[in-house]
């Protein structure tokens, strides 16, 4: 048994870990900026981002699927164990669904997604301005959602590292 | 005799020649179906709207394209950009400064036939108090549906001035199309 998380597990989990916490302070604060150029910009920046996310978690998640990561501590209770695996299986949904989210939204407030202002991204859905609020909802909550779930698996990994003593934070190093 | 059929030979070679040409005069427009369009990138995304409120004068025999009238008066504070933070900016002082320039218009300077149910327009466009004159090309089927579109800069008309002059977020290019259902 791996006693280690493999390289490109680490590497993809920091990546997107910066990402998804930059799309989250860039999603909070673009919002309630006054429509201008610069908002415009930083729209457009953070669904190249969200989009980059959406390709990147199923890259991981095949990764995730072929290698299996090191087992949890022995030490862990049955109940630590299913809130262990309950907590990522919802990282990886939110990871796959508030991007997706997001690419609707867009879809349906007639903006259509261009990656990096080169690739367009299809339209999912016709433009509807109650279903693009809708969305926007949608897309909200979801993000509460994840930063609850982030601030468990955050809390979790410096419990396991500074009350627990543990390896496990050190084996994502 | 003879001269009653030659009158009648004549009048049945202009009606048949008249019919081949499809001439048709129109003098209306049916505002319901019709639309004034646009459309133009923004961060390199292909986006578009409409102005829902508009008004058109057509008076157009195709047999005399060259005296054909006609104008379109656009009432800039109905624009539908598909966002209502956008429709809310763009009647403001930058954009369209509706409160001083509640109007755009085109108006028709002259018609010429270019092809079958082809004409090319020529005329004066003015938005926010600047006037340019400018071409366009126009379809129109034997039913009366007048299509038609041109391209813009909005830098031209100070469509966007101050922090959104620059053309990197809002393209300086506009495309805009009209399709008037002429009676």
């Amino acid at each position: 048994m791996n006693s280690t998380y493999t390289p490109v597990a680490k590497g993809l989990h920091w990546l997107m870990a910066a990402l998804i916490i930059g799309l989250l302070v860039l999603g909070i604060y673009m919002h309630e900026l006054p429509l201008s150029p610069e908002k415009l910009q930083l729209y457009s920046w953070h669904k190249w981002a969200g989009v980059t996310v959406f390709l990147l978690v199923w890259l991981r998640l095949a990764w995730r699927l072929t290698h299996r990561p090191p087992a949890l501590p022995e030490a862990m209770s049955p109940l630590m164990r299913l809130a262990a695996h309950t907590g990522h299986a919802a990282l990886y949904a939110l990871m796959v669904v508030i991007p997706l989210s997001g690419w609707l939204m867009s879809s349906a407030k007639g903006v259509q997604t261009v990656w990096f202002g080169v690739l367009p991204i299809p339209d999912l859905l016709a433009r509807d301005k109650e279903l693009g609020n809708l969305l926007q909802l949608v897309h909200k909550g979801l993000n509460i959602t994840l930063m609850l779930t982030l601030a468990g698996h955050v809390g979790a990994a410096l419990w396991h590292h500074f009350v627990l003593k543990d390896d496990t934070l050190r084996r994502m190093r | 005799m003879k001269h009653l059929i030659t009158t009648l030979a004549l009048g049945a070679a202009l009606s048949v020649s008249l019919a081949g040409a499809n001439a048709a005069t129109f003098q209306a427009v049916a505002p319901e179906k019709s639309s004034v369009t646009f459309s133009y990138k923004q961060m390199g995304v292909g986006m578009d709207g409409k102005f829902k409120k508009f008004t058109a004068q057509v008076n157009l025999d195709t047999a005399k394209p060259a005296q054909a009238k006609g104008r379109i008066d656009i009432d800039l504070a109905s624009i539908d950009t598909g966002s209502s933070e956008a429709d809310d900016e763009v009647v403001g002082k930058s954009w369209f400064n509706v409160a001083a320039y509640p109007k755009a218009s085109f108006v028709l300077k002259s018609l010429k036939a270019t092809g079958t149910n082809q004409y090319e327009a020529t005329g004066q466009l003015t938005i926010k108090g600047q006037s340019r004159e400018l071409q366009a090309p126009l379809k129109l089927s034997p039913q009366g549906a007048l299509t038609g579109s041109f391209v813009l800069k909005r830098a031209d008309y100070a469509i966007g001035e101050g922090m959104w002059a620059k053309f990197d977020v809002v393209a300086n290019e506009i495309t805009v199309n009209f399709n008037l259902n002429l009676k």
